[in-house]
């Protein structure tokens, strides 16, 4: 089997499985398998989802940097994928906070988006995403031509308001979202650096 | 206070209240005989160092809930209690090598008694009370619990406050080694709540050392803890190893970490929002035992009900007060 052919049939559905893993364990603690949803089931679940929707984030958002620092070119296969997966969490997030938590009171969910400031700003992340899975598939990528990449680039924003949400919640000890922010600003730092370089590189060429 | 509709009246508490109060009389009347046998005496509160140890002599309270109470699981798995962590998850493992023995109570201040008091000194004088209350959290979820204890205001008077204690103010245990969530900074240790002199006699607070019959569990505060039902959460001070009679306020825990967030008074409140989120509605916690699918869809948020339903009790305390300014 060729690479390409065996990046399709072994690789991608082995992502695909262990992408989907914290999902099952939710469903395996639903119903009672795995484990159980502690004294407050709709909090336990609404905080894993969320969880894994920042982490898948900023596990997409690290495949570019690695590939440009290993060579390997073919990860950049996974990257919608794993993208996906962001949105896939984070939607399940919202879902359970808009039906489970606030029982779909529209009132309420309305008056949570428009005056909670930290519930804005995941609202307006969600909408980002939902933009970018929505252009997802090759077809629109094609159609789109140069603002795919436009549209594409506002995961840079969607990714700080998501940190940025999960900080502005917790009532006292930032530590876990300190750990998130600083992958994240890692990851961006690199970005910032790497294009700082090749606009010097250009600079030189231009210049000699 | 609000003034409820019928709609928020449960079919628990439309029991005829003669009849309510006449069983309420009849039971603490045979638990006074059947303890008298027993005890010889006036039930010296005692409680053992044994972890879930049965407590002996317990009076039940007309103060007491009819409401479902909450599982012993839930009451004793999903806790805030910094001191031994600040997930949830962590804090009932966390404080399973905890020992609740020996310990003494340090009473201090503005008193004619004071001084330095073993644990089973300090609670013998008094006869334990199983209270069962709403807890309302001020993250907005909430549990009905029941509790052993002792009215706290039986045990301020012993001390004698003078007039010129304005404030009764408690202090948890500071042992980084024995509290792994001290050696972290998520708050100013050691924990410091306080009650004005006139809350701190209302009869509706105590100061519980048991929970379902048995010794309080570390997690839940052992050996000494205070409940406030009235009061969100985190009033309800754990592991109490001092009582301070105090002219002035005093700055407790969480008005000093999130002052904008979190006021010395602490009310329930339906109507004054914590700034990040409503306080309007509540999670009750396990309204559907046993966790699993069903408790997903169970559990409705339910309306918040202002001083946690107790305000026919302790409304008077704050007539007058702007509630939005001190809250």
């Amino acid at each position: 089997m060729d690479t390409i052919r065996q990046i399709r049939f072994v690789w991608k559905p082995l992502v695909f499985a262990l992408s989907l893993v914290p999902f099952l364990l939710v469903l395996g603690d639903l119903f009672l398998i795995t484990g159980d949803l502690g004294a407050n089931p709709v909090e336990n679940i609404q905080d894993r989802f969320g969880n894994w929707g920042l982490r898948f984030i900023l596990i997409a958002l690290a495949v570019t940097p690695l590939r440009q620092l290993t060579g390997w070119n073919w990860i950049q296969r996974f990257r919608r994928m794993l993208g996906l997966f962001a949105f896939f969490y984070v939607l399940m997030h919202f879902l359970v906070w808009m039906f489970l938590d606030q029982d779909l009171t529209w009132s309420a969910v309305a008056e949570d988006i428009v005056a909670r400031p930290f519930i804005t700003i995941g609202f307006a992340a969600l909408l980002i995403l939902t933009a970018m899975a929505a252009t997802s598939t090759t077809g629109m990528r094609r159609r789109m031509g140069r603002s795919w990449q436009k549209l594409h680039n506002w995961v840079y924003v969607a990714a700080i308001l998501g940190v940025w949400h999960y900080w502005w919640q917790v009532k006292l000890d930032a530590s876990d979202p300190a750990i998130y922010a600083t992958i994240l600003a890692v990851l961006l730092g690199y970005r910032l650096w790497s294009r700082l370089r090749l606009s010097r590189r250009r600079e030189v060429h231009a210049s000699s | 206070m609000l003034i409820r509709r019928p709609i928020d009246i449960r079919p628990s508490e439309i029991t005829d209240k003669d009849f309510y109060l006449n069983r309420r009389k009849f039971l603490r009347a045979a638990a006074l005989a059947g303890g008298a046998l027993a005890a010889g005496e006036a039930f010296p509160a005692v409680v053992p160092a044994r972890p879930r140890a049965k407590l002996e002599g317990v009076l039940p309270s007309e103060f007491s809930t009819e409401e479902k109470q909450n599982s012993y699981e839930d009451i004793t798995t999903y806790n805030n209690f910094y001191e031994f962590g600040i997930r949830k998850e962590d804090t009932y493992r966390n404080a399973e090598e905890f020992q609740p023995r020996p310990w003494t109570v340090e009473v201090s201040g503005e008193a004619e008694v004071t001084g330095r008091f073993e644990f089973e000194d300090f609670i013998k004088p008094y006869t334990l009370e199983e209270r069962i209350y709403r807890l309302r959290c001020v993250e907005a979820w909430s549990m009905v619990i029941p509790w052993v204890g002792i009215p706290l205001a039986d045990i301020v008077q012993r001390y004698r406050p003078l007039s010129s204690a304005k404030y009764v103010v408690f202090e948890t245990l500071y042992d980084p080694e024995q509290m792994p969530g001290q050696r972290g900074r998520s708050l100013r240790w050691p924990y410091v709540e306080g009650l004005r002199m006139d809350e701190a006699m209302n009869p509706l607070y105590i100061l519980a050392v048991g929970l379902y019959g048995e010794v309080l569990p570390n997690q839940n505060g052992a050996p000494l803890r205070l409940v406030v039902p009235w009061k969100y959460g985190f009033k309800s001070i754990k592991s109490i190893v001092k009582m301070h009679f105090s002219e002035k306020m005093p700055r407790t825990s969480w008005a000093v970490a999130a002052p904008h967030e979190y006021g010395f008074y602490a009310n329930v409140n339906p109507d004054v929002d914590h700034p990040r989120w409503s306080q309007a509605r509540e999670r009750r916690i396990g309204s559907e035992q046993g966790g699993g699918f069903r408790s997903l869809f169970a559990a409705d948020k339910q309306p918040t009900v202002m001083f946690n339903g107790y305000g026919e009790h302790v409304a008077h305390l704050y007539k007058g007060m702007d509630l939005r300014k001190y809250f």
